[in-house]
C-alpha cells in the first residue's frame, strides 16, 4: 500500500487526481526498471512515499540518485513512489523481484491504489524474451505495445500515427492453426496479469515492451525510454548540429547507483 | 511461522557483551517446538531495564516469511520513542566497491540507517551502489517506512566461521549511546568468547 514520506503536521497527501502513472514491471534483462531510473533520474523527481508491500523481497541502500555527499544518505527501499507535478507524472519504482505467489495480491492492491488516487492512466515499461519471438517478429522493430479498450479510444489513433506496432497475439498451441490467438509475453513478469486485469477493470492502461536478452541491458533501457518519450515528449528533441538528427539519448541522466553493474575493480595481482 | 535451521557466515559478538546481564525471556516464533529455549530465534530482556530488548535470531528466515516475522515482533511493541538496533554480517565478496575486495582491508563495518535516526553511527554510511538484503533490510525498511529510528550495522568479513577478528570488528558500538551501558567488562567477555570458538555452531544476526 502506498504510504506518503510526510505525514502529519498538516501537509496534505500528494494528489495525483489525472496524473498518469508510470512504472516497470519486473522482466527479462530488468529492461523496465533501468528506464524508470533514467526518467526519475533525468528529472531529479521528488520521492513522495513508499510503496509499503509483502509481494517483493525486501531490500535496502542509499540514495540510488545521489548526486552529491548531502543527499546520498537517505534510505531507499524496494518499492518507491516519486512525482513530477510539472508534468503530470507519478512514478512507482519496482527494485526486487516478486515473492512466490504474490502475483495477483501485488497486482489487485496496485489496481486499487490507481483507483483511489484517480490516476488518469497508467503506462507499464517491460521486456519480453527476444528467442520466443517468431519469425514475422525477427523482423523489424523489437518495440511493441499494448492498450486497454478504455484507452484505445483515447490514443488509438496517436499510436497509429507514430507507426508504432502492435503485439500480436500467437496461437495458443504453436502448429496447430486454427487455435485461438493469445496474448504471450514470455519473460514479462507481472505484465499480462496486470494488462487483462486492467482491461476488466476498466482502467487506461498502456504496455510498452522491447524484445530482449539477459546482458547489457543498458542500451535497452534508453531505446525503451526513447520509446516512451515518442508519445509523452517528456524530453523535447533538439535537433543536434553536427549530424541533423534528433537524438535525445544524450539528454537521458545516467544515476549514480549504475556504477559497477558488472563488478568490482581487478585484483592487481592478477598480472 | 516455521523458521528453519541454516548456518550463515556471519559471526556475533553481542552474546558475549550481554550474556549474564539478561534474564532469558524468550519468545518462539515456531509453533512447532515443544521447549521455548530450543528455538532459533530468542528475545532476550534487560532484568534492570525492562524496556531494552535483544533479540538473536540464530537462523535464515525465508522470504516470505519475513514480512509476517516483522509483523508479529513490532506489532506487540509499542512504537512511541523506539529505536532499532541491527547487526548483521555479509560476505566481503558481496563489497562492491571501484578496488578489488581483495586489497580491502577487511573486516571492515558499514552502516544504514533510517531518516528518523539522529545519533552518530560508530562506522562510514554503506555506499552506493551496494544494498543488504534478508531480514536485516526488511527491518530497516519497516522503520523507515514507519519512521522508527533506525540504524543497521553490517559487517563484511572474509572468513565463514566463527572467529575473534570479525567478533572484535564490532568493538566501536560499544562505544555508541545505546551499548555503552550493556557492555560488559573485558575479562568476562574474552572469556565467554573463548567458549564460542570450540562450539561448531556458528550464530548470526542480531537486534537490538
Amino acid at each position: 500500500m502506498f504510504i506518503p514520506c510526510d505525514r502529519g503536521g498538516g501537509s496534505a497527501a500528494p494528489d495525483f487526481k489525472g496524473f498518469t502513472l508510470l512504472m516497470p514491471a519486473v522482466s527479462v534483462g530488468n529492461v523496465g526498471q533501468l528506464a524508470i531510473d533514467l526518467v526519475i533520474s533525468t528529472f531529479d523527481m521528488t520521492k513522495v512515499g513508499y510503496f509499503y508491500t509483502d509481494c517483493l523481497v525486501p531490500m535496502v541502500g542509499n540514495n540510488p540518485y545521489a548526486t552529491a555527499e548531502e543527499n546520498s544518505t537517505e534510505l531507499s527501499i524496494n518499492a518507491e513512489v516519486y512525482s513530477l507535478p510539472s508534468k503530470r507524472l507519478v512514478v512507482l519504482q519496482i527494485r526486487s523481484p516478486f515473492i512466490k505467489n504474490k502475483y495477483r495480491p501485488f497486482c489487485e492492491t496496485l489496481l486499487s491504489w490507481v483507483k483511489s488516487s484517480e490516476c488518469a492512466r497508467v503506462v507499464l515499461l517491460s521486456s519480453s524474451h527476444a528467442y520466443q519471438r517468431n519469425d514475422e517478429q525477427l523482423l523489424g522493430t523489437p518495440l511493441r505495445y499494448l492498450l486497454t479498450p478504455d484507452l484505445e479510444k483515447a490514443v488509438g489513433g496517436r499510436m497509429q500515427e507514430l507507426n508504432w506496432k502492435e503485439m500480436e497475439k500467437v496461437a495458443a498451441y504453436p502448429g496447430i492453426s486454427d487455435t485461438d490467438k493469445v496474448l504471450h509475453i514470455p519473460g514479462g513478469g507481472i505484465t499480462k496479469l496486470l494488462f487483462t486485469e486492467s482491461c476488466s477493470k476498466g482502467i487506461q492502461m498502456a504496455v510498452l515492451l522491447k524484445f530482449c536478452s539477459e546482458g547489457d541491458n543498458i542500451p535497452d533501457a534508453f531505446v525503451l525510454v526513447n520509446y516512451l518519450n515518442e508519445w509523452l515528449q517528456l524530453i523535447k528533441s533538439e535537433v543536434s548540429t553536427n549530424n541533423n538528427s534528433t537524438d535525445p539519448s544524450s539528454q537521458w541522466k545516467i544515476p549514480s547507483s549504475w556504477r559497477l553493474l558488472f563488478g568490482n575493480g581487478l585484483p592487481p595481482a592478477l598480472f | 511461522a516455521f523458521l528453519s535451521s541454516f548456518i550463515l557466515d556471519s559471526v556475533c559478538w553481542e552474546v558475549v557483551g550481554v550474556v549474564k546481564l539478561w534474564n532469558e525471556w524468550c519468545r518462539t516464533s515456531s509453533t512447532t517446538n515443544v521447549l521455548p529455549t530450543d528455538s532459533f530465534c530468542l528475545f532476550y530482556r534487560l532484568i534492570a531495564d525492562p524496556t531494552v530488548l535483544l533479540c538473536q535470531c540464530s537462523c535464515y528466515v525465508a522470504e516470505d516469511q519475513q514480512f509476517q516475522w516483522l509483523e508479529k515482533v513490532f506489532g506487540s511493541m509499542q512504537k512511541k520513542g523506539l529505536q532499532v538496533t541491527i547487526l548483521s554480517t555479509c560476505p566481503v565478496a558481496d563489497y562492491k566497491t571501484q578496488e578489488s575486495t581483495l586489497t580491502l582491508a577487511s573486516p571492515f563495518l558499514k552502516a544504514l540507517k533510517t531518516k528518523e535516526f539522529q545519533e552518530q553511527v560508530c562506522c562510514p554510511l554503506l555506499e552506493q551502489p551496494n544494498i543488504v538484503r534478508d531480514l536485516p533490510a526488511a527491518v530497516l525498511s519497516y522503520c523507515q517506512v514507519w519512521q522508527i529510528p533506525a540504524v543497521l550495522y553490517q559487517c563484511y568479513t572474509d572468513v565463514i566461521k566463527l572467529d575473534t577478528v570479525t567478533i572484535e570488528a564490532f568493538k566501536p558500538l560499544l562505544s555508541s549511546k545505546v551499548l555503552k551501558s550493556l557492555a560488559k567488562d573485558a575479562s568476562e567477555s574474552t572469556k565467554v568468547l573463548k567458549k564460542f570458538l570450540t562450539s561448531s555452531e556458528t550464530h548470526s544476526n542480531i537486534y537490538i
